[in-house]
């Protein structure tokens, strides 16, 4: 079991002729992903590494092979139209990698998205992997192992750098959620929290969040009322300086609000074991779960 | 980015908002042209991308032209929060009967642009929700319809008990959410909106911000960016397709990724070390890009020690091995260089770095630790 994605899952790679978008599928071909459609306009007819049909659109790819989530590759400048494509489609799982989409396009692309009923992950995200059974999106697959945390966050690397730390001391995760560094985002960390309270093969979480907004005070609301697994947190930018915008668009603290402390309180005051640095992940989760 | 105060003056004044003609000065003599030019007192501002401009001395009045001209000498050349100002605005000193703010910005919450209007202008807004949130008002819009009439008709009664007066402010409310969207905007703000003796609805200063992500769009919005009023080395950084902003500690970083880069910085003070820097070469594996951090991070004589945090993904370690042995070739680093690679082509990467005589860690604590004590080492 896991959270939106796992063997069930049927992909399209929307841009997969594309640099960023031929690699990663094949590396999530090579991961055992059930990649069953390519689009590329004008590339309808091809086929992808001998074994994936691609398509002009994404009507085309679902009505052909009954797709039940996406992988956005395409540039920024085309990557709003192609998240409303894959909603007029009807996929119910539509994941954004693309980074740099102007965020006034965002706020047209949630309605329209939420009123066909789809969820976006991201933009600019890493996208999510179930270990062993399906990844969409760049995590790479080779440093997690599958198990029973649940991982989310708004960062890339330093998602990896977590994951690499559960690994190697032998705790495998049930599903890994990067939602994106964006300031406006389709799915935010209540979502995730949500479906790993709900998910019978996650024990605990870790959340990974970062300066800017409101997300993770209000995800601390959310635990204190509604988890009941154990959450560990870290939030990074504690040495970052006010009105700065720290790489991600959205990780930046406005005049004295969206300060890691502030968000450090608030997850402590939930309850949740607030980790000082990366590597006491695994320290603070064996607290609570026990030897993995 | 951000937009002089008379870039986005004339971007407002293109959307219809009724502002004082003004313009901007480079030397005290074309000051006080321009203030002889408009007659009577005048207000000369500073053009620099820092808020609290008039704390700073930034603003100051002048009675005539040749006071203009001695105000523009004191002004130009100065320095607010580490920019120096390299141009004024000279705009008429209006007379002011009532001072407000309007002013739109996209809320992560609501996931909406959101109008705030509040009949406490003139003051930074920040102090206004801070000790008086309740004199502000808001209203997020809703990105199908953009703001109806009757929705800035009720804003602007936030504002003013006239109606003349309501009805040209919901007029200038409905013309900056068009200025919004048409510059791309993240943040544009109008403080004060004043009211004139006459009854006049005039916007008096103007800032806006545009989203990064929309400058590939709206090349005419890209040509308004002034690089000469931006920190030179955060310019050469983003020409190279990398993130840099220059912090007053010891220890320089670089890592891939910019939450990984945020966390490291933390490390390094969580060891009782102060970063210098922080520094994000991004997903690619060009080893050019480390070339140019390497540069970059050098050029800060406060760096005494300089660590490299790399998790491969899709950035190969490989490349950044590559990178830090050309660079080190071509420049003479002067400090200790600590490197921490794991992930994708690691063990390629130690050996490259083993080849040149570099040696390379694998955790990322143990890095850390050792960078912050060869910086307290050289200090």
């Amino acid at each position: 079991m896991s959270i939106f994605i796992n063997r069930q899952t049927k992909l399209v790679v929307q841009g997969i002729t594309g640099r960023d978008g031929s690699f990663h599928a094949r590396q999530m071909l090579e991961y055992g992903t059930a990649v069953v459609a390519g689009v590329t306009p004008g590339r309808g007819g091809q086929t992808f590494e001998g074994k994936v049909p691609v398509f002009d659109t994404m009507a085309d790819a679902v009505a052909a092979t009954g797709a039940n989530a996406s992988v956005i590759y395409v540039p920024s400048r085309f990557a709003a139209d192609a998240v409303y494509e894959a909603a007029d489609a009807g996929i119910p799982l539509i994941v954004c990698i693309t980074e740099g989409l102007p965020v006034l396009d965002m706020t047209r692309v949630m309605p329209y998205v939420r009123e066909r009923g789809a969820r976006l992950i991201g933009p600019n995200c890493p996208g999510l992997i179930s270990p062993g059974d399906s990844k969409v999106g760049i995590i790479p697959g080779q440093i997690c192992l599958p198990g029973r945390i649940g991982v989310v966050s708004r960062s890339g690397t330093l998602t990896y750098e977590v994951i690499h730390q559960l690994t190697c001391h032998g705790m495998g995760q049930s599903t890994c959620v990067g939602i994106g560094g964006d300031p406006i985002i389709g799915t935010n960390f209540i979502d995730c929290l949500a479906g790993f309270q709900a998910d019978a093969a996650t024990d605990a979480i870790v959340m990974i969040g970062e300066i800017g907004g409101t997300d993770e005070q209000n995800a601390a609301r959310y635990i204190a009322e509604h988890v009941r697994k154990p959450v560990v947190g870290f939030i990074a930018g504690q040495t970052a300086p006010p009105g700065r915008r720290m790489g991600h668009a959205g990780a930046i603290i406005s005049g004295s609000s969206g300060t890691a402390a502030e968000k450090m309180e608030a997850l402590k005051a939930a309850g949740v074991a607030v980790m000082q640095r990366p590597a006491d992940v695994v320290p603070l989760l064996t607290e609570r779960v026990g030897r993995a | 980015m951000n937009l002089h105060e008379f870039q986005a003056r004339a971007l407002l004044k293109r959307a219809g908002i009724p502002v004082p003609d003004a313009d901007v000065a480079e030397t005290p003599a074309a000051a006080e042209r321009i203030a002889k030019k408009i007659g009577g007192p005048v207000v000369v501002k500073a053009q620099v991308h820092a808020g609290g401009r008039g704390k700073a001395g930034g603003v100051k009045l002048a009675k005539n032209a040749a006071e203009a001209r001695e105000r523009a000498q004191q002004i130009i050349g100065m320095t607010i929060k580490g920019l120096r100002v390299n141009q004024v605005l000279i705009a008429p000193a209006a007379d002011i009967a009532s001072e407000s703010y309007v002013g739109i910005i996209v809320d992560r919450a609501s996931q909406r642009a959101v109008l705030m209007v509040s009949p406490a202008g003139g003051v930074d807004i920040e102090e206004v929700a801070a000790t008086t949130p309740e004199r502000i008002f808001r209203l997020a819009i809703d990105p199908r319809y953009g703001l109806l009439p009757h929705q800035a008709m009720a804003m602007a009664f936030r504002l003013y008990r006239g109606v003349e007066q309501a009805r040209q402010a919901a007029t200038i409310m409905r013309q900056l959410y068009d200025a919004f969207w048409s510059a791309g905007a993240s943040l544009v703000e109008i403080n004060p909106l004043i009211t004139t003796p006459g009854g006049q609805v005039v916007a008096l200063d103007a800032k806006l911000v545009v989203d990064d992500n929309e400058l590939e769009r709206r090349p005419e919005i890209a040509a308004l960016r002034d690089t000469t009023a931006e920190a030179p080395d955060e310019v050469r950084a983003r020409d190279a397709g990398l993130t840099y902003i220059k912090l007053d500690g010891n220890v320089g970083c670089c890592v891939n990724g910019a939450g990984l880069a945020m966390a490291t910085m933390d490390l390094v003070k969580y060891y009782g070390g102060e970063p210098a820097n922080f520094l994000d070469i991004g997903g690619s594996s060009n080893p050019q890009k480390v070339v140019t951090a390497l540069q970059i991070i050098t050029a800060d004589s406060n760096v005494k020690s300089i660590l490299f945090n790399i998790f491969g993904g899709i950035t190969r370690c490989d490349d950044v091995a590559n990178g830090i042995v050309t660079a080190t070739k071509q420049l003479e680093l002067g400090r200790p260089l600590v490197i921490r690679l794991t992930g994708t082509n690691e063990q390629l990467a130690v050996k490259i770095l083993k080849d040149a005589g570099f040696s390379a860690l694998t955790d990322m604590d143990d890095a850390v630790r050792r960078a912050v004590e060869l910086a307290r080492e050289a200090a």
